[in-house]
C-alpha cells in the first residue's frame, strides 16, 4: 500500500515519466499530499489573520471608525479622512521629517559600511579582522532602548563626554535632546548600531571578485586607488545598487522604535515621521480612520516606490529585487 | 616569514600607511566598546564613587553588587525579566514549530497547491497592513493584555521560512526517494530526515527570532495596558530611559520611585547579557550560509 503511493511521486519526479503530477486525479494528489498541506497550515493561519484579514481591515480608512460600534456598526464617510489627512499640516510635517531623514541616512550612512568593508578587507592580520568584525557587528544584536541608555551615557547632559568638558571648563553641548541636531543624533546612533552589521554584505562581494584582477593590474602599474576605483567598486556595484534599490523602496520608514523612544524628548516638531504620526494618530488619541488612512498611503507609496526603483536598476542594466 | 593573509605581488606595506590602518581599526572598536565600558562599571560601582563621578564611573576603584541584589531582590524588576525570559522562549519555539513546518510543506515542487500557498507567502513581503488594523485584529480576537499578542502576530515571516525552504531544498533528492520507497510518511521523512540535516539553519533562525523577541518593545507598549505583565525592555525605558530624558517624572503604578544610577545601569547590562551569550553562536554562523541564501533568494 505504501509502495503504490510512493512509486507514482517517484517516476513522476524522474525525468521522462509517464505519469505527470498533473495528470493524476485530483484526489490521489490531495490524498499523497494531505500532510504537506497540514503542515502549511499553521504558518497560513497566522498569516491569513494577522496580514491578510487586516489588509482588508484598511477599509477602516474609509470609515469613522468607533471600537464600541465595530466594522459593522460604524460609518462609512467615504474620502473624509483622507482630505482630512491632506489638509492637516502636523501629516505634512511627519512626511517631511521622514523624507529628510531618509535623505540624510542616505548620504551619511549608506556609505559607511561599503568604507568599512573596503578597510577591513585590506586588513590582512586573521586575528585582527576577526576581533575588529567581531565588535562591531555587535551592537546590531541589541534593542535601542539599549542604544540610546549607552549613548545617553556618554553624550547626554549628565554623561560622560558632558562631564569632561565641564570639569575641563569648557561649554557642555546637549545633543539628547536638541530638536535642531535630531535628525544627525538618530543618524549617528543608526550607524553605530548597523554600519558593522552591514559590511558582511559587501565584505562577501568583495570576497567573490577575482584575485586575478588585483595580481594583473598591479602587474600593469595600477596602485591602490586605482584598483579600489577599476576593481573593488564594480565588483560591489550590483549589490550596491541592490541595497540603494531596497533602501529608497524604504524611504518612508524611518527607524520607528528608535524615534518613538526619543519623541518626548525633542518633541513632535522634529521627531515626527509618518509611522509615529499613524501610532500617536491612532492608538494614543484614537483617530482610527485618519490615522489608518495614513497608514495605507504609506503602505501604496513604499509599493510604488519599490517598482519604480526597481524599473530604474533595470534600465542602468542591474538585475534590481527580481528580474524583468 | 610574509603574512599567510597577504599576496606576494603586492610587496612590502608601508609602515606609515600600516599605523594609519591599525589606529583606525582600534578607533572604530573603541567607539563601539566604551559605552559598555562605562555601563559595567557604573553598575558594579560603589553610591559613592557614582555620586563623587557625577552619575557615571568609567573604572570602579571598589566593586559592588548592590544594584544586582537590588534588582534580584526586588519583585518589580524581577519579575519582567521572568516575562522576557518566558516570552522569548515560547515565543521562538512557536515561530520555529510554523516556520519549519511551513518551509518543508512548501519545499516540493509540484506538490498539490505549492505554488498558490508559496505566493500567499511571498507575497507578504512586498506588503504589510499596517500598524493600526493590526492592532485591531488583535483587539477584536480578544488578545490585548495577553502574553500571546507579544508572540503570535509577528510570529511567521516569509523571510525566515524562505531560508530554511532553501536549506531543505538543498538536500539530495535521492534520500526522499529512498525513504518514499521504504514506506515513510511526511512526517516521519520530516523527523528522521529533514530536521537533523537542517539543524545548522534552524539554530541560526531560532537565535535570530530569540533575539527579536527578548528586544521587542514596541508590541508590550502596544497591546499590554497592564504594567504588571510588562517584560524587561519595557520597564528598562521606563525607569532608564524616561527618567531622564523627559522632565516628567514617569513611574510604572505599583511600582516605587526611579531607582538609582547604579541600579539602571545594571538593567542595562542584564538587558545585554544574554546577547552577548548567544553572539558567539551568531557570529559563527551568520556570515556565512545564511546571508547567502538570503542573497539568492
Amino acid at each position: 500500500m505504501a509502495l503504490k503511493q510512493a512509486l507514482p511521486r517517484v517516476t513522476a519526479e524522474g525525468s521522462e515519466s509517464q505519469i505527470t503530477p498533473q495528470k493524476m486525479p485530483f484526489l490521489a494528489r490531495l490524498w499523497r499530499d494531505a500532510p504537506l498541506l497540514v503542515m502549511v497550515a499553521p504558518a497560513a493561519i497566522v498569516l491569513l489573520l494577522f496580514t491578510y484579514i487586516p489588509l482588508l481591515g484598511s477599509v477602516v480608512a474609509w470609515m469613522d471608525y468607533v471600537p464600541f460600534l465595530g466594522f459593522t456598526g460604524s460609518d462609512w464617510v467615504g474620502w473624509d479622512n483622507f482630505t482630512a489627512l491632506v489638509s492637516d499640516p502636523a501629516f505634512w510635517s511627519a512626511v517631511w521629517n521622514t523624507l529628510q531623514i531618509t535623505f540624510l541616512q542616505l548620504v551619511l550612512f549608506f556609505p559607511v559600511p561599503i568604507l568599512l568593508a573596503v578597510l577591513l578587507n585590506t586588513v590582512a592580520v586573521p586575528m585582527a579582522k576577526n576581533f575588529v568584525q567581531s565588535v562591531i557587528y555587535l551592537p546590531h544584536f541589541l534593542s535601542w532602548v539599549i542604544i540610546i541608555a549607552l549613548f545617553q551615557q556618554v553624550l547626554g547632559g549628565a554623561g560622560v563626554v558632558n562631564r569632561f568638558l565641564i570639569t575641563h571648563g569648557l561649554t557642555p553641548f546637549e545633543v539628547m535632546s536638541n530638536p535642531d541636531t535630531f535628525k544627525l543624533l538618530l543618524t549617528t546612533q543608526a550607524i553605530w548600531k548597523d554600519a558593522g552589521w552591514g559590511t558582511i554584505i559587501f565584505l562577501a562581494a568583495i570576497a567573490a571578485i577575482d584575485p586575478g584582477l588585483y595580481e594583473s593590474a598591479t602587474m600593469d602599474g595600477a596602485g591602490a586607488w586605482r584598483r579600489f576605483w577599476h576593481i573593488t567598486l564594480p565588483g560591489m556595484r550590483p549589490i550596491i545598487v541592490l541595497l540603494l534599490i531596497l533602501r529608497l523602496g524604504d524611504s518612508l520608514t524611518v527607524g520607528f522604535e528608535q524615534i518613538l523612544l526619543q519623541r518626548d524628548a525633542v518633541g513632535p516638531g522634529s521627531a515626527e515621521v509618518l509611522d509615529t504620526f499613524v501610532y500617536y494618530n491612532g492608538v494614543v488619541d484614537g483617530s482610527w480612520g485618519t490615522a489608518t488612512a495614513a497608514g495605507l498611503i504609506k503602505g501604496v507609496v513604499s509599493l510604488f516606490l519599490v517598482l519604480a526603483a526597481n524599473k530604474i536598476a533595470h534600465r542602468f542594466g542591474e538585475e534590481g529585487v527580481y528580474k524583468r | 616569514m610574509s603574512n599567510p593573509g597577504r599576496p606576494v605581488w603586492l610587496g612590502k606595506p608601508k609602515p606609515v600607511a600600516v599605523a594609519l590602518k591599525a589606529l583606525a581599526l582600534a578607533l572604530i572598536s573603541a567607539v563601539v566598546i566604551f559605552p559598555f565600558l562605562v555601563v559595567v562599571s557604573t553598575s558594579l560601582a560603589t553610591k559613592k564613587q557614582i555620586d563623587a563621578n557625577g552619575g557615571y564611573v568609567l573604572w570602579p576603584t571598589e566593586i559592588s553588587f548592590e544594584a544586582y541584589h537590588q534588582i534580584f531582590n526586588g519583585t518589580q524588576v524581577a519579575r519582567s525579566i521572568v516575562i522576557s525570559v518566558g516570552v522569548t522562549v515560547v515565543g521562538t519555539a512557536f515561530s520555529l514549530f510554523c516556520t519549519v513546518l511551513a518551509a518543508y510543506g512548501l519545499s516540493r515542487r509540484g506538490s498539490l497547491f505549492q505554488r498558490g500557498l508559496l505566493s500567499f507567502v511571498l507575497l507578504t513581503l512586498l506588503f504589510g497592513p499596517g500598524m493600526i488594523p493590526v492592532y485591531l485584529m488583535v483587539k477584536q480576537l480578544g488578545m490585548l493584555d495577553s502574553y500571546w499578542s507579544l508572540i503570535i502576530p509577528g510570529a511567521v515571516s516569509a523571510f525566515n521560512i524562505v531560508i530554511v525552504r532553501g536549506f531543505i531544498q538543498g538536500i539530495p533528492k535521492e534520500l526522499f526517494d529512498a525513504a518514499r520507497i521504504d514506506g515513510a510518511g511526511e512526517w516521519r521523512i520530516l523527523r528522521t530526515i529533514v530536521l537533523p540535516l537542517s539543524k545548522a539553519v534552524i539554530a541560526v533562525v531560532g537565535l535570530f527570532l530569540a533575539v527579536g523577541y527578548w528586544n521587542n518593545y514596541f508590541s508590550p507598549l502596544l497591546y499590554l495596558n497592564d504594567t504588571q505583565k510588562w517584560p524587561l525592555q519595557l520597564v528598562m525605558r521606563t525607569f532608564v530611559l524616561q527618567n531622564n530624558i523627559t522632565s516628567t517624572a514617569h513611574t510604572i503604578p505599583g511600582y516605587v520611585a526611579p531607582p538609582a544610577q547604579s541600579v539602571q545601569m545594571a538593567l542595562v547590562a542584564i538587558a545585554t547579557l544574554p546577547i552577548l551569550c548567544v553572539y558567539p553562536f551568531l557570529t559563527k554562523h551568520m556570515s556565512k550560509g545564511m546571508l547567502t541564501g538570503a542573497i539568492k533568494g
